[in-house]
């Protein structure tokens, strides 16, 4: 067992003064960051990476990296429970059952399951880092494209407990993410396209912009137009009784189960080299909502939605250095740009990385329990804190919350035209929630509907523009059939009571899909 | 670098504004306490270098590496900031870049990926609107293939091309991008028809990495640098590289298009540029800094470090080159068909 020798190295060279207090510094930069609209991990690296500079050794840098990413993946969550607002994608599935429960008055709770169910997944994927990093890398690399198309179609069909419960609204809502996703130059051909010749929508719109106008914008919209025939406060805290840090027993037995499946979702997407952090938290949510037993609560704030997701979204990081360390790929921005942090160090992730410079990878990985210990220790006493956002009347909320969304977006893209563009997908934010179509699913279509393209095209490029090539390829026919099997199984009992003359509506209640 | 397109680099972002904003601010009031700026010496404030891309990319690189050594070895008085600002390959950047008309602290990095993005995004303004300061680095192209490939010579690959050019998958950058136009070039080259090429774009060194590992790519095409720890490693094989000259590569000798007998010299250049309208007093002065840039320790460092070559070309050599690459790049596309 070296890698438990090598850890505990590891542990030795984080363990002191100075490196405890950068990785105070990077958790706390990161939560500030997670909370605040627009600004993410990957642009506040980037920004610190000249204060690196001056430094003699890479690891204290990378303890602090570290922490902002993990920091801001803590404090996403917050923002999206108690706001309805979340800052960036990989907190939007969040929202969903968090925002309800702060609405119950459960704010407290949903933000505990939130923190400790980080905290939890990241001590496992951390794990998994630490101990199957290699085989782990080498495997993820094996992936197609048609494979990942496979996947895809396979994390579409599982998702559908988001559309909510109107099958058609949920369905105009996903399309309408995939069209806005189509925005901008097609990424094989290069041909602009939706861009009306505007030069401005090249690029497409961004992820964050979209986040920012649907949630942010729309819900202040929302809450200005709909405010006086609303209460005008929410729910007061219950009281958490007979519980342990904020969560009730009950609380706790129903929260473990999804922090670990979130865990198991969250790493190997986040190994993947098209993997992502988004897709594992909205399989978490469809799992825990077809799963769970307060199967009745989800749509009302069940805490499940919450436990899974937040750790799935944690998960996928340790899961995103396992390409990045063992083979130098960099498969996420913060990857990205903690790629050019190791060249600045003139140290070259890759096979040889954990040879060579074996003592700053431990360090590393060292670095990301220690990291989480403190984010739990920081994030539970805030809740008090951050509680109290709900006591701020609404009028001065939602104006601070628009300032906020504002500058976000402008320290994104630094150009008002991005403010206009944010401000009318928050009018179309608004009309979604006037005419209750549910808004995860745009999201999710922005996200997956340009990636299952960009793999469907380059999959049939490889392949001479032969069809069969996802069907004669074995892993990618598996999760194909898998796909189907999601897709059909829940009918199963109502075809089969058909199939022997029974009344079809009593079976219907086994159904998967039985909301719609 | 490439184009940055929207699937992995997504998040990461330019913050020039807030930044840049508040620097401009200063700038101005400064300026007005000292005088015209065209007269003031050089640097009188802050430095800007605009990356014309997300972070973490070659560009970005390039001008981090830049800022270190600057402020390392103290090049100049005044702090250097690096910014990003994505979008349209460079065009984004590019019309940005027109509001500091006539200053000298306004510079930005570019290079050839800018040239073909360019022309595909039919952007308004173009290499003319910008004053070259001086290249500074080229890497060469590498030509790759998964260890276990059929392919064990560059020969064999434009042959089996030249016999079916749907049997070879390349794959590289952004479609349109360097990586790409190499390949055109070679094919031209050796009398084949590049409009027939097949290839395969990935938005990031790693997604294009993961390609050719999978088996997606039979040929895999990109800076030399995206794929040095592969070949050493023994997961990947060098067929051939794409400047004239030879490196060392992975601790071995690297062979060249032109030994394999195909007259190709392409690198992919990165170059240093400043706003528009730049007097020559105010050109020189700049021109000065990054000689002495260029002469430093710090930077012979950086570029060892990241497998760059020295390209240093200043003044009227640059200008020329830079205009002799935008034709080239423009007869590429021809071929191409783009």
């Amino acid at each position: 067992m070296s890698q438990f020798g090598d850890l505990m190295g590891g542990f030795a060279t984080v363990l002191s003064p100075e490196m405890l207090l950068f990785a105070v510094i990077g958790v706390t930069l990161g939560t500030l960051v997670g909370v605040l609209p627009g600004i993410g991990p990957a642009v506040t690296i980037a920004l610190l990476l000249p204060v690196t500079y001056g430094f003699e050794s890479p690891i204290p840098a990378f303890i602090m990296f570290a922490g902002i990413y993990y920091g801001a993946m803590y404090g996403g969550s917050t923002t999206s429970i108690l706001l309805n607002t979340p800052g960036e994608s990989a907190s939007v599935a969040t929202a969903i059952e968090g925002h309800e429960m702060a609405k119950r008055g459960h704010a407290r709770a949903a933000l505990a399951t939130a923190a400790i169910g980080s905290f939890v997944a990241a001590l496992i994927s951390t794990g998994l880092l630490a101990l199957v990093a290699e085989p782990v890398g080498r495997l993820a690399v094996s992936f197609r494209a048609t494979d990942y198309f496979a996947l895809m179609i396979l994390a579409l069909v599982t998702v559908t407990a988001l559309v909510g419960s109107s099958l058609v609204r949920g369905l105009i809502s996903l399309l309408l993410g995939v069209t806005i996703g189509f925005i901008g130059l097609d990424g094989i051909s290069g041909q602009p396209r939706l861009t009306f010749d505007s030069p401005v929508l090249f690029n497409g719109i961004d992820e964050v912009l979209l986040i920012i106008g649907l949630f942010a914008i729309g819900e202040t919209l929302y809450v200005l137009v709909k405010g006086r025939t609303r209460p005008g406060q929410v729910t007061p805290l219950e009281p958490v009784r007979g519980g342990f840090m904020w969560l009730s027993r009950d609380q706790w037995r129903r929260s473990w189960g999804p922090w670990i499946r979130g865990a198991g979702f969250g790493f190997p997407f986040g190994v993947l080299p098209s993997g992502g952090a988004e897709l594992p938290t909205f399989l978490s949510y469809s799992w825990e909502k077809n799963r769970s037993r307060g199967k009745q609560e989800f749509g009302k704030g069940a805490i499940e939605g919450v436990a899974g997701p937040e750790a799935a979204n944690n998960a996928s990081f340790s899961g995103v250095l396992v390409p990045l360390l063992t083979l130098g790929l960099p498969t996420s921005a913060t990857a990205a740009v903690m790629l050019a942090a190791f060249k600045i160090f003139n140290l070259q992730p890759g096979p040889q990385l954990f040879e060579e410079n074996s003592d700053l990878v431990w360090a590393l990985i060292a670095s990301l329990f220690v990291g989480n210990v403190m984010l739990l220790a920081l994030n539970l006493p805030l809740i008090r804190l951050w509680v109290k956002v709900l006591e701020i009347p609404r009028p001065v909320l939602y104006a601070g919350i628009l300032v906020f969304a504002t500058l976000g977006i402008y320290s994104v893209s630094g150009t008002v035209t991005d403010i206009l563009i944010a401000y009318g997908i928050g009018v179309l934010g608004f009309l979604m929630r006037q005419f209750d179509f549910p808004i995860a699913p745009t999201i999710l279509g922005a996200i997956l509907g340009p990636e299952l393209e960009n793999q469907f095209r380059r999959a049939l490029n490889v392949g001479n523009g032969d069809l069969t090539v996802f069907v004669t390829r074995p892993l990618s026919l598996a999760i194909l059939l898998l796909a189907a099997a999601a897709l059909l199984l829940p009918y199963a009992p109502r075809i089969v009571a058909r199939l022997r003359g029974k009344d079809p509506e009593e079976a219907k209640k086994l159904a998967f899909a039985d909301e719609d | 670098m490439r184009a940055p397109r929207r699937s992995v680099v997504r998040r990461t972002v330019a913050v020039a504004a807030v930044l840049g904003t508040t620097l401009t601010l200063a700038a101005c009031n400064q300026a007005a306490g000292g005088g015209a700026a065209s007269s003031e010496e050089f640097p009188s404030k802050t430095v800007d270098i605009m990356v014309p891309a997300a972070a973490g990319g070659g560009w970005d690189s390039t001008a981090r590496a830049m800022q270190k050594v600057i402020e390392d070895e103290d090049v100049v008085s005044e702090p250097v900031e690096v910014f990003n600002v994505e979008g349209g390959g460079g065009a984004t950047g590019l019309s940005q870049l027109q509001k500091d008309e006539g200053d000298p602290h306004a510079l930005m990095v570019t290079g050839l990926v800018m040239i073909g993005a360019l022309e595909q995004a039919s952007s308004p303004v173009s290499f003319e609107d910008t004053t070259p300061i001086a290249t500074l680095t080229s890497e060469a192209e590498a030509f790759v293939v998964p260890s276990d490939s059929q392919y064990e010579s560059i020969e064999d690959v434009v042959a089996a091309y030249e016999k079916d050019p749907a049997s070879v998958t390349f794959g590289g950058g952004s479609a349109g991008g360097s990586d790409q136009l190499v390949v055109a070039e070679l094919m031209k080259a050796a009398g084949a028809d590049p409009s027939q090429m097949k290839y395969v774009g990935y938005s990031g060194g790693g997604e294009a990495i993961a390609g050719i590992l999978s088996g997606d790519v039979a040929v895999g095409v990109s800076g030399v640098s995206e794929f040095e720890s592969q070949i050493e490693a023994g997961d990947m094989r060098l067929l051939a590289i794409s400047t004239a000259e030879t490196q060392e590569v992975a601790g071995e000798e690297a062979t060249t298009l032109q030994d394999a007998g195909y007259d190709i010299d392409f690198s992919n250049w990165r170059a240093l540029v400043a706003a528009p309208g730049l007097s020559d007093d105010a050109k020189e002065q700049v021109t000065e800094v990054v000689d002495e840039l260029h002469g430093t320790q710090g930077w012979k460092d950086a570029l060892e470090a990241n497998g760059w070559a020295d390209f240093y070309k200043t003044g009227d050599e640059a200008q020329e080159y830079i205009d002799s690459e935008v034709d080239r790049v423009a007869a590429l596309y021809e071929d191409l068909g783009l």
